[in-house]
């Protein structure tokens, strides 16, 4: 159980650190910058101006509010618990990853910078990131690991249509951590005229706490609809968890009732037994990587192992570091789905309400559909179908034996 | 006996006494750096052991890591060649253990990322260290903001913390890493990773005077030297030049596809730095 406290919601601390985890670990270089992004997000933080331009663009541009869904169909399927979805595969770009990039573009264009670069791993924060840079005439560099541009091909596409240069990283196991490896080596190389818009809730300080406010919209908007359509608050929610900017965005709102279990569901890949697998929490232990300490997949020595993961999006050794921190204190319980559960709820979803969800939301549903079952028709689950699986239909036909 | 000869050893602290020579006979240093147990355990033991001989006033050994974030192509691939023998850090410290056995005045600094370190546990890791014979840190990744943890037992151990200062370590940032720092201070002389741009001389001229207004340590000029001229150069602004990369790409061209090393491999790393200190010895007029 939970130690009782007021508040889960005040973190980070002035230096970035959530308890344990957190702070910055970069290199020197990279210190004074870090520490500017810092300067300039508290100044949007409190300046409405900026509230409302964030506003503008996640009405008429991003398309929010995103809907909050009752899957009556997969609801009966299971026989259980009602299941709502929370609908950001529904945003401009296909999934949440939007949410963060308005903000932090907007971040970028006060602090002067003309040259936006990014990592993605499914290529969602990548086409987000492109769709941004597009949107404001700025230059755009997306590092993608050779083997994510080989298994999502589409995103590839989109990112090179919206104007973005895309470069292939064969380092390491090439994929998320490897394209985040050289994005922060660009970026020390390019200080003076270039911003990181990191995807996720990781990173150094303040990356996982910006990311999170601007993500946080999820849950608001979360708290907001359930209590239109039921009046009152969920009893659990559910959200997939790689680095965990989704995950953070709709559990934040939450964070301070009680009565609402949340769950964050890590990618177990083949089984955490098999040793090939994406669960950070489940598998690892504390570390510091990416300028950030949390948990993190790594050998005796203290070398990062590869991850493994049928999504790209969750094939990474780490975790943002304020879900290692409500890991660390109880508050959420942090849960498995295989490549095997995710691909079958994948094909479920499909089939009983017509959304593909992405794999990485898939693995989320792999959850409720464990969970439902055996709760009460009563029990209202809302779970964030953080993306489209559009861009994974390549992935998945490979893996049923289909070639398309 | 070797316990209270390297307690006096280490209380003599090499790395000031080092300074204080490369002062008496009016020149500054060179500081090498390879990654342990690059290419093979034995190459690198050849090469660390044979370093002082041929001109390393200073010597760095790259604790290797998976992911380098700071470095370039060049010692990326060392710490992978290290990695294939699947070092760690007791390993590093033997080296440094056995090198102790014949060399007692050149010190030896360590130099990597904080998470290896630790792993291993920041107080195992200097106490170790310093039985080892290590006489300071440099942790690319752990700025002073977050050094405390790993700082507060190097000094309990009598080891020096070297931090890193930057292009963009402006007069506000210095105070702030130069309160942490001992030893000396080492200047990034370029905005990039390792080994992939080179110092300008003017540049590293002028920012050297800069940290000299805040600080009385030695100061290390390192990341974007490859050659004995430009060693030279840079060395004729500073108290000792660092060269990494360039050594490493050596050790690179040594090692076949198959895996195969050259058998002369640690002989032209040697030359190499021999160049090098020949470079830089004659720096200051």
């Amino acid at each position: 159980m939970a130690e009782a406290r007021n508040t889960y919601r005040t973190g980070a601390d002035e230096n970035g650190h959530f308890g344990l985890f957190g702070g910055r670990y970069v290199a020197e270089t990279l210190m004074p910058l870090i520490l500017d992004v810092e300067r300039a997000y508290n100044a949007c933080r409190e300046d409405p101006k900026f509230a409302a331009q964030l506003k503008d663009l996640n009405t008429h541009y991003a398309g929010r509010p995103s809907p909050l869904y009752y899957a009556a169909r997969m609801t009966a399927h299971l026989g259980g618990a009602k299941v709502y979805f929370k609908r950001e595969e529904l945003n401009h770009t296909g999934s949440h990853k939007i949410n963060n990039c308005l903000g932090q573009i907007l971040v970028a264009m006060r602090m002067g910078k003309k040259r936006i670069i990014a990592e993605t791993g499914a290529g969602q924060h990548g086409v987000a990131t492109a769709t941004v840079c597009a949107r404001f005439g700025l230059q755009c560099v997306i590092y993608m690991g050779a083997k994510d541009i080989e298994r999502q091909k589409p995103n590839v596409f989109r990112m090179r249509m919206l104007g973005a240069e895309v470069r292939a990283v064969e380092k390491g196991a090439a994929t998320l951590k490897d394209a985040m490896n050289e994005a922060l080596r660009d970026w020390v190389a390019n200080v003076r005229d270039t911003y990181y818009l990191i995807g996720t809730a990781a990173g150094p300080h303040p990356y996982p706490t910006m990311v999170r406010d601007f993500q946080s919209i999820i849950g608001d908007e979360v708290r907001t609809q359930l209590h239109e359509a039921e009046g009152r608050l969920p009893d659990s929610i559910v959200a997939p968890v790689g680095g965990g900017s989704n995950a953070i965005g709709l559990f934040h709102p939450f964070l301070d009732d009680a009565d609402v279990k949340i769950y964050g569901v890590e990618a177990a890949g083949r089984g955490i037994a098999t040793g090939e697998h994406a669960a950070s929490i489940t598998g690892g232990s504390p570390g510091v990587l990416h300028g950030n300490r949390t948990y993190l997949l790594q050998d005796e020595g203290g070398q990062i192992q590869d991850a493994h993961s049928i999504s790209a999006g969750l094939d990474y050794p780490g975790i943002g570091p304020e879900h290692a921190w409500l890991h660390f204190q109880g508050r959420v319980n942090y849960v498995l789905a295989t490549d095997d559960e995710a691909l079958a709820a994948f094909q479920l979803c499909s089939k009983l309400e017509g959304i593909l969800p992405a794999l990485e939301s898939a693995h989320a549903l792999a959850y409720v559909m464990r969970a439902a079952p055996s709760l009460p028709a009563k029990h209202l689950m809302v779970m964030n179908m953080s993306g489209r699986g559009d861009k994974d239909v390549f992935t998945v036909a490979h893996a049923l034996g289909e070639s398309l | 006996m070797s316990a209270a000869v390297k307690f006096d050893a280490r209380m003599d602290d090499r790395i000031a006494a080092r300074f204080a020579l490369l002062k008496k006979k009016n020149r500054p240093g060179l500081v090498t750096f390879v990654t342990a147990n690059d290419p093979t355990p034995e190459v690198f033991r050849e090469i660390l052991e044979g370093m002082p001989s041929v001109g390393a006033d200073l010597i760095e050994i790259g604790i290797p890591f998976s992911d380098p974030m700071a470095d370039g192509p060049a010692i990326q691939l060392s710490s992978q060649r290290a990695l294939k023998h699947k070092t760690k850090i007791a390993d590093v410290l033997a080296a440094v253990k056995a090198f102790r056995e014949t060399e007692i005045d050149t010190p030896i600094i360590l130099m990597g990322y904080y998470n290896p370190i630790y792993h291993y546990g920041a107080q195992e890791f200097a106490q170790d260290a310093a039985v080892a014979g290590v006489d300071g840190v440099i942790v690319v990744d752990l700025p002073p903001e977050e050094a405390g943890e790993l700082t507060v037992h190097l000094r309990a151990n009598n080891m020096h913390m070297i931090f890193l200062t930057a292009p963009t370590s402006s007069d506000q940032r210095l105070p702030v890493i130069l309160k942490e720092a001992s030893g000396f201070v080492y200047y990034v002389s370029i905005t990039g990773v390792t080994g992939t741009a080179t110092a300008d001389e003017n540049a590293v001229k002028d920012a050297v005077a800069r940290l000299r207004r805040h600080t009385g340590l030695p100061v290390a000029v390192g990341f974007g030297i490859r050659t004995p001229e430009q060693a030279r150069a840079i060395g004729a602004h500073c108290d000792a030049a660092v060269v990494g990369s360039a050594i490493v790409d050596i050790i690179a061209q040594g090692v076949g596809k198959d895996g195969a090393l050259d058998r002369r491999l640690s002989v032209k790393v040697l030359e190499f730095v021999k160049s090098l200190a020949t470079g830089v010895h004659g720096a200051w007029p």
